[in-house]
């Protein structure tokens, strides 16, 4: 993955502010990568940290990260072959059971995801799933509501991290457990929309094991030259391919060993 | 269909079996043929196998997931008779020369303590019967060409059963939350695929409840100590000579199973 920045600081700012519109005041725009074709991931995370930075200094209070794109159903669905991170800020998280609004997000869809809350801080390279677990304090199920700001959800890699990963809204619940409690590789979860069943997986399905997701996050942002800080709320990836909500639509996340996650969606 | 063309039929499904060789769809030959004959080829097809020296020792649930259902335009389950020539062991190589275009599906089997009669049978009586579940294969495999099944031609012959593989590490279901375990298929020590018990008829007691009434309203019961396979909670794997598959039940244990030979087609 070459984290190589090829964009100067103005397009940067230029992208940034294209994103952030698209993200604040939601609307669709062309991906990025149709003005700029030779934009690299390593821009893409720039744009991103661009973003963090303007949040950050409105206020908002960053509380994790997220892994992206982390199952072979996800990177077939968004025809990408690598992994992404985003950052997750207060701004962003949900109390289960909520009332969410839909009327602030462009095309809004829920995937289920095991949460990992972290005890020590963890620095890459070289980060592995059982350091991982090492410095996990506890897991619990959450639900991501990702929405792209991008025309149609289509999009490629360096768009997408410009985009933060599309991330939109989180919504943690069930049961917190220790990590040593549960195999982590094989916990089943049912994604219910309005009383059916309309995904299904296992949480193998993210890189083989959750705690994969989480160790290839932390080696991703020591390229960035950051580290994962102790108290951060980490989710790991889509188990299930991510399912359109709107007004009206209510969602139950429903996983082995971990109990629910619920939501539902307003105008 | 009279008792003639039904025997025919059955009789050209167990020849096939036996001849390891495949015959047109049943319903190309005789398109009138309804799910009820189905059952009675499926039937007489068995009776050859019995009268040949197996034992019927359960039955397998097929057609429980919506996609399948869909596929083959029905909207319940069907079921097949499971005989001793079907068992394997874990740790057996399954000998793909017996088989014609096998394909392996993931499942949950029930091993029952107490006899079930339906009608009126619910999930919670099928707890209650069970002695133990165990992660399972089944080897799915059709005598029919190029698996071009519509419901009649899968039903006629025994579900497109082929044989089974019941994995060592047996659950009580009043422990394992057979709904929302997840299920974990690794082929040739690759994660192929993932699924989970609601999968099938939102939970694998569900399918068997059904089968349990379904058999019922025949007048047959289940028996103490028939293996009944739940329904696959996976995607259909084509298997070939060399392929090692484990499925992982969460909770629960794994069943591993390897292929050697080749397959009829």
């Amino acid at each position: 993955m070459s984290m190589e920045i090829t964009l100067n600081r103005e397009d940067i700012v230029r992208l940034c502010e294209r994103v952030e519109g698209a993200q604040t005041r939601a609307y669709a725009i062309p991906k990025l990568t149709d003005e700029y074709p030779g934009m690299t991931i390593g821009d893409g995370y720039a744009v991103q940290l661009e973003l963090r930075r303007r949040f950050l200094a409105r206020g908002h209070k960053q509380v994790g990260w997220k892994a992206g794109l982390t199952s072979k159903a996800k990177m077939k669905q968004m025809g990408v072959d690598v992994p992404s991170i985003g950052f997750l800020t207060d701004r962003m998280a949900r109390p289960e059971n909520a009332a969410i609004s839909t009327s602030d997000l462009v095309h809004p869809r829920v995937e289920c995801e095991v949460a990992f809350v972290m005890k020590h801080e963890l620095k890459g390279p070289g980060c592995n799933a059982a350091a991982v677990l090492a410095a996990t304090d506890y897991v619990l199920p959450a639900v991501e509501i990702i929405d792209s700001r991008f025309s149609g959800f289509k999009f490629d890699l360096p768009s997408v991290v410009a985009d933060n990963g599309s991330s939109a809204r989180f919504v943690g619940g069930g049961r917190a457990r220790y990590a040593h409690d549960l195999d982590l590789r094989t916990l089943g979860v049912v994604l219910e929309k309005n009383g059916e069943i309309v995904a299904m997986g296992a949480s193998a399905a993210v890189l083989g094991h959750p705690a994969e997701a989480i160790a290839m996050l932390v080696n991703i942002l020591a390229e960035l030259g950051e580290s994962l800080p102790a108290g951060s709320f980490v989710m790991s990836g889509g188990i299930t391919e991510a399912i359109a909500v709107k007004p009206g639509d209510s969602v139950i996340a429903r996983f082995q060993e971990l109990g629910s996650v619920s939501m539902r969606f307003v105008e | 269909m009279n008792e003639e063309q039904i025997q025919h039929y059955g009789d050209a499904l167990y020849d096939a079996w036996r001849e390891c060789r495949t015959i047109a769809p049943l319903l190309e030959q005789e398109p009138e043929i309804t799910l009820a004959d189905a059952y009675r080829i499926q039937l007489r097809y068995i009776e050859r196998r019995v009268a040949a020296g197996e034992t019927i020792v359960g039955k397998k649930i097929g057609v429980t997931s919506k996609p399948v259902q869909d596929f083959l335009g029905v909207f319940q389950p069907d079921f097949g008779q499971l005989t001793s020539g079907m068992v394997y062991q874990e740790g057996d190589v399954i000998d793909l020369g017996t088989l014609i275009q096998p394909k392996a599906e993931a499942e949950l089997a029930f091993v029952l303590k107490a006899d079930l009669q339906g009608p009126g049978v619910t999930a919670m009586d099928v707890i209650r019967a069970t002695d133990y579940v165990v992660p399972c294969f089944e080897i799915v495999d059709s005598r029919i060409t190029d698996w071009k099944i519509r419901i009649q031609d899968t039903v006629a012959d025994n579900a497109s059963c082929g044989v089974y593989v019941l994995g060592k590490t047996k659950g009580d279901p009043r422990k394992l939350d057979i709904t929302l375990a997840g299920m974990v298929l690794e082929k040739n020590g690759e994660l192929h695929s993932t699924g989970v018990g609601a999968a099938v008829q939102g939970s694998p007691a569900n399918a068997v409840a059904w089968l349990a009434n379904t058999l019922g309203e025949l007048g047959i019961p289940f028996k103490a100590g028939e293996v009944i396979l739940s329904g696959s909670q996976s995607a259909l794997v084509p298997v070939v000579d060399g392929d090692e598959l484990v499925c992982t039940v969460g909770g629960l244990g794994s069943c591993r199973v390897k292929f050697s030979g080749r397959s009829a087609v």
